[in-house]
């Protein structure tokens, strides 16, 4: 990993579809070695997929997101791991993290609608052996996923001019 | 009734974009590459506290000189990314803008009859202000095959008796150009042979992509005769905030500080505050913005050299000077009927004086799409000739 691999991660980062050419441009790299260092950034696994950024709430499809907490006594050995990766092969976590403070685990489920989110977190999570508590929080609204803003900004007015 | 307007006033030119701003304002989905400010907002940081200085009731005169803890946050900085060494007691101002302290620098040296070498291309405003001051301008030219820096052949050949300063500019605004250290060492023997002055603007000094910006004041025996202008307009997005900064030698300070405190009294306190934030918390978000920049020229750059106006390298600023020579058509023609043609927004090169006829300022400080677009409006445009 060098400031060129770092440059390439940053260009990806914010828009995923340039072409290897693009960037071969912006870096001043040769096509072949962006694509050949893409490549092994793709292989090593640091770039872990493409995606996208979706506003789902302007999409409206009516899904429930929610921010749950838990407590959790480690395991000999394993630590939270163990519990961390069976919570992580549920379809409804889409992030979960090891956290300071009062909990343990935090975790972003999201769900088709706030039924689904509540069956999800009683019936599969809060009865997990070796969980002590649970905090489920509803998230109302998202204002930013990813250093990513979901509010219009004023376009601000430019000189069309000057020196 | 008799004519108002000085003499002094009527010596200085009009602008020469103006009849390309009224142009541009009959027009719409026009994409300009004509503003020499950033396209960021200022970061957020430096805005919130700004806000909140202001409902704390920050909002009175503050010294002449600037708030102490600016001046003294300002000194540390420039200590540490430059080498700078200036008192934030004795030897700081900070000033309305870069361009006010160009005005007071230049009143403070300069005396009727003055000869005030200027070199160029080069931005607006440093001829009409030693015009203004009663000086005489004389341009000294910086040329292509010397890449726009300053050659102290060509300077040589401008000094008279009557030669009291040089103003510089680089990274340069419209060529991109730098200056570096060996650069700076070849044109420093003259000026302290001739013992000139040297106001060194360097207000695009963070914008460097291939090298560290290297400060006149720091090479050989200069820092006694040089006044460092610099500000936090374009490293840091903060043009509308008006806050830059004079930096000389206590007696050059005091004369600047003198003209300062009757014509302006203080710079802004708001934008003051802003540009504290700005040195404790924002070099990240400067540093992205540098490093945007930097891909949007090699794009940029590599475009132009592609569609056919032959560009060389531009290792600082946001702009690109691109020849458009080959074309047979002077800059200001060819800058008008691509706005008229194309809709796309660019400076004739002699708008900067001598040296930059012949070639286009194209300012890169707009989005990655919008330059895409630019590039192909020029190609459809060059075809057409």
């Amino acid at each position: 990993m060098d400031e060129k691999d770092l440059d390439l991660l940053r260009i990806l980062e914010e828009n995923s579809r340039l072409s290897a050419e693009e960037i071969a441009t912006m870096t001043n790299l040769g096509k072949a070695e962006v694509e050949d260092r893409i490549r092994a950034l793709e292989a090593s696994q640091v770039i872990k997929r493409y995606s996208t950024v979706i506003n789902w709430e302007k999409a409206g499809n009516g899904e429930v997101s929610a921010i749950i907490e838990l407590k959790v006594s480690p395991e000999r050995d394993f630590g939270y791991d163990r519990i961390a990766e069976r919570l992580s092969r549920f379809r409804q976590v889409r992030s979960l993290r090891l956290i300071t403070g009062t909990y343990d685990l935090q975790l972003i489920v999201t769900g088709k609608n706030m039924q689904e989110v509540s069956r999800f977190v009683s019936e599969h999570v809060a009865p997990m052996d070796r969980i002590r508590e649970t905090a489920t929080h509803i998230i109302m609204k998202s204002y930013k996923e990813n250093g990513n803003a979901f509010f219009e900004q004023l376009e601000t007015e430019r000189l069309p001019y000057c020196p | 009734m008799r004519n108002f307007t000085s003499a002094r006033a009527q010596e200085i030119p009009p602008s020469g974009i103006r009849k390309f701003f009224d142009l541009v304002l009959t027009m719409n989905d026009v994409i300009s590459l004509g503003v020499g400010e950033p396209d960021f907002r200022t970061p957020w940081n430096i805005c919130e506290s700004s806000i909140y200085s202001i409902e704390q009731g920050v909002t009175s005169y503050t010294s002449n000189k600037g708030l102490q803890t600016l001046r003294d946050a300002l000194s540390r900085y420039l200590a540490q990314h430059y080498n700078l060494n200036y008192s934030s007691d004795q030897e700081i101002i900070i000033t309305s803008g870069v361009s006010e302290a160009l005005d007071i620098a230049i009143r403070a040296i300069v005396d009727p009859g003055d000869e005030v070498l200027i070199a160029q291309p080069g931005y607006v405003s440093y001829g009409p202000c030693v015009t203004l001051a009663g000086g005489k301008p004389v341009p000294v030219r910086c040329v292509e095959k010397d890449h726009f820096k300053l050659n102290p052949d060509t300077l040589s050949e401008q000094i008279t008796s009557k030669s009291k300063a040089l103003i510089i500019n680089f990274p340069n605004n419209p060529t991109g150009a730098v200056m570096t250290e060996s650069d700076l060492k070849a044109v420093s023997d003259l000026i302290i042979d001739h013992d000139l002055l040297l106001i060194s603007d360097e207000v695009y000094a963070e914008l460097t992509y291939e090298t560290r910006h290297c400060s006149p004041a720091t090479v050989s025996t200069l820092r006694e005769r040089t006044i460092t202008l610099n500000g936090f307009s374009k490293a840091y997005a903060m043009t509308g905030w008006r806050i830059g900064y004079l930096c000389a030698p206590k007696d050059l300070c005091d004369a600047a500080l003198k003209i300062h405190q009757y014509v302006m009294l203080c710079a802004p306190v708001m934008g003051q505050v802003g540009a504290l934030e700005a040195l404790r918390s924002a070099e990240e978000e400067k540093n992205s913005m540098v490093n945007e920049y930097r891909l949007r020229r090699n794009m940029f750059v590599a475009g132009l050299n592609r569609i056919g106006l032959p560009c060389h390298v531009p290792e600082g600023a946001f702009y690109a000077f691109p020849s458009v020579e080959k074309t047979g058509l002077s800059d200001v023609e060819f800058a008008e009927r691509l706005l008229k043609e194309q809709r796309v927004a660019v400076v004739p090169g002699s708008v900067f004086g001598s040296g930059g006829e012949g070639h286009l300022r194209c300012a890169y400080a707009v989005s990655r799409k919008e330059l895409n677009e630019a590039l192909l409006r020029m190609e459809v445009f060059l075809s057409t000739l």
